[in-house]
């Protein structure tokens, strides 16, 4: 291939080099290992004389990724314009209680609960872009610094589970339409309309240009601080969103529900497993989603295999900077190309 | 060129935070009064003060290091494993500690440099396994008990001719803080600092920069290791002993003015940004704060300490960091 490359005139070789690219891009690398996954999984699980993809499986895998698929959704949005959140996870746990208490078990007040914790989540957002953009801190610390306070306020105010969900409002944690369930399919729809947020809207193309280069994107006219400061409240709505969705499912709200999971560092896990680059400018929501999935379905296996709790953080870990290198050689490969050419 | 006092950019504003707080301990508690009270402090900040001094290598050289945390618990629990209360096998655990905490700086930096794996990516994956594997590998809780000797560097105190009573961390950490001071004077410190501030310009002027940031790598391991023998012996096993800890080494680098993605900052700085956040908790502590309270208040204060630095500094930031982003933004050469 690379000889027909070199010799090829330039017009031929810009002709084949997209072709190539959209072959082997991230997001068709995720979704492959996913299929893999699927299939090896189906394969050992299949030698224990279960099933993997049964209904049960599929509910599992579902409804394992919601709400790391909510967190992901938002967390994709800041990491592509060059930032990052680390104030998810506590703002989860902070929007679960809000909406927990303020529906107080009543039917009428699941509209209002639901708002007011949309509403604080934006607001922190809110905080976290200002915060990075007006007072220029970095985002790691300046996110860093928001989830610590969410934290006094939660550790000062909270000792367990609180609040009460009324009976209507578990239905969007419970229900299903056939094997799928409800969140899951409301979880991918935030999803597609991410997708078409950020690659068919000009405040989407705005994210990837501020992820690319700050200064350039400055120079050209984009409003910067206002993308960052857009990402960041669309990032902790998403969160917000988690926040419900898992108050939806506990029947209460928990203080500690999203640092248990680790929502923080593992929504960066899977935003980069999903091919997003760290630094921004690169990816999307769809390739998050395949990241969001092999999580959930190596999870589901497994459990499935009863295999040590333990040895899954060791197996991530190791999937997860696998595939960053993996993608990283990819693009070296790329850039080598282009510099030849 | 004229003299100017040996500071380097930055540290002046923690050293002031740093002085405030000790006033403030000295008006809030009676313990101190007398040197013991600062030398209890200190015994009790060295191990963050080690992990701060790990950390500013590989943040000075650009990258960061999430997987100290989850090293000092494998450190603790792997000891006491070992160890079991044989006195016997103290020496060559610690050995084993020390050599683990090298090999596992080895392995993210290898990966870092090598493969091309963001840092922030490759010590999240190592936190993981660390995590997982330490578990996996006590069936989920830390068995077994340090020794006596073992826990000497965390707690006990050697007898030195004019000060006195000295815990041996205070003296760990002296020996450490001086071996890193003089390090970074050097020209492979000063170069650590430039792979930071200009990767390609140091890549062009003939310096190894893969060595160079794998060196932050491996001296951040070894010093994780360090940390979790004297907090081992300080605090005794438990499995959440290193809980967060790479956030608080991170913390208190910044707070000492180190600048996130590298390239500015001293290293005496991130140590005293570690003292200046234990100081800080041990005056809240004091003042009846509720401990809860804890992490709001050193989360306000590091989002107003980098905020001050990068706006104080703001337009001499500018300055540098302009010629930076364009140089990234040339071409490749052909």
């Amino acid at each position: 291939m690379s000889i027909l490359q070199e010799k090829a005139a330039p017009a031929d070789r810009t002709a084949i080099r997209p072709g190539v690219r959209s072959r082997l891009t991230p997001v068709v690398i995720v979704y492959l290992a996913l299929v893999t996954l699927l299939v090896v999984g189906s394969v050992l699980v299949g030698m224990r004389g279960e099933v993997l993809l049964d209904q049960a499986g599929i509910l599992n895998i579902l409804t394992r990724s919601t709400a790391l698929g909510l967190v992901a959704i938002g967390q994709t949005m800041v990491i592509l314009t060059g930032s990052l959140d680390l104030s998810v996870a506590y703002l989860i746990g902070l929007t679960s209680l809000l909406a927990a208490e303020t529906m107080a078990g009543q039917d009428g007040m699941v509209v209002p609960g639901v708002l007011l914790a949309l509403a604080v989540a934006a607001a922190v957002g809110l905080v976290n872009g200002l915060v990075i953009t007006v007072l220029r801190a970095n985002a790691f610390i300046a996110t860093l610094g928001v989830a610590l306070i969410l934290r006094g306020y939660l550790e000062n105010n909270y000792t367990g589970p609180a609040g009460d969900v009324p009976r209507s409002f578990q239905h969007l944690g419970y229900d299903r339409i056939g094997p799928l369930p409800v969140a899951a399919l409301l979880m991918l729809a935030v999803a597609a309309l991410a997708w078409w947020y950020l690659s068919r809207t000009r405040p989407g193309y705005h994210m990837y240009a501020v992820g690319g280069d700050i200064e350039v994107a400055r120079l050209s006219g984009v409003p910067t601080r206002r993308v960052v400061v857009t990402a960041h409240v669309l990032c902790s709505v998403a969160a917000g969103l988690t926040g419900i969705y898992l108050a939806s499912r506990l029947g209460s709200g928990a203080p500690y529900v999203g640092t248990d999971a680790g929502y923080d560092l593992e929504s960066i896990a899977a935003v980069v497993l999903g091919g997003t680059l760290l630094a921004g400018g690169r990816g999307g929501v769809v390739g998050t989603i395949g990241g969001v999935l092999i999580l959930a379905t190596l999870d589901t296996i497994f459990d499935d295999l009863a295999v040590d709790p333990f040895f899954k953080d060791v197996v991530r870990g190791v999937v997860l900077v696998t595939a960053v290198a993996l993608y990283a050689r990819r693009m070296m490969a790329d850039r080598n190309r282009g510099r030849l050419a | 060129m004229t003299w100017r006092p040996r500071l380097a950019e930055g540290t002046a504003p923690v050293l002031v935070v740093l002085l405030l707080l000790l006033v403030g301990l000295a008006i809030a508690g009676p313990a101190y009064d007398e040197p013991s009270g600062y030398l209890a402090l200190l015994k009790r900040a060295a191990p963050l003060m080690i992990l701060a001094i790990g950390q500013y290598f590989v943040i000075v050289s650009g990258g960061f290091d999430l997987s100290v945390g989850a090293l000092v618990t494998a450190g603790v629990v792997i000891a006491a494993r070992l160890i079991d209360g044989d006195e016997a096998a103290t020496t060559w655990v610690i050995l084993l500690v020390l050599g683990f905490g090298l090999l596992v700086g080895l392995v993210n930096g290898l990966i870092t440099t090598k493969l091309l794996v963001p840092s922030f990516i490759v010590t999240l994956g190592m936190l993981l396994v660390l995590d997982g594997a330490t578990f996996l590998w006590t069936d989920g809780a830390p068995r077994g008990a340090l020794s006596a000797g073992f826990r000497t560097f965390g707690r006990g105190a050697l007898d030195v001719p004019v000060l006195g009573e000295v815990p041996w961390s205070v003296l760990i950490l002296s020996a450490i803080l001086v071996a890193a001071a003089l390090f970074m004077r050097s020209g492979t410190g000063r170069a650590l600092v430039a792979v930071g501030d200009n990767e390609a310009a140091v890549r062009l002027s003939g310096g190894q920069v893969d060595r160079l940031r794998l060196l932050g790598f491996v001296l951040s391991g070894l010093l994780a290791a360090v940390a979790s023998i004297l907090l081992g012996g300080f605090a005794g096993v438990s499995a959440q002993v290193g809980n967060g800890l790479e956030f608080r080494a991170i913390t208190a680098v910044v707070l000492g003015g180190v600048l996130l993605g590298g390239g500015r900052g001293s290293v005496v700085a991130a140590a005293a940004g570690a003292l200046s956040l234990e100081a800080l908790f041990t005056l809240l502590n004091l003042l009846g704060v509720s401990g809860a309270l804890e992490s709001a208040v050193q989360g306000l204060i590091i989002i107003a300490a980098v905020a001050y630095a990068s706006l104080g500094g703001g337009l001499r930031h500018r300055l540098r960091s302009r010629p930076k982003q364009r140089n990234t933004a040339q071409p490749a050469p052909s």
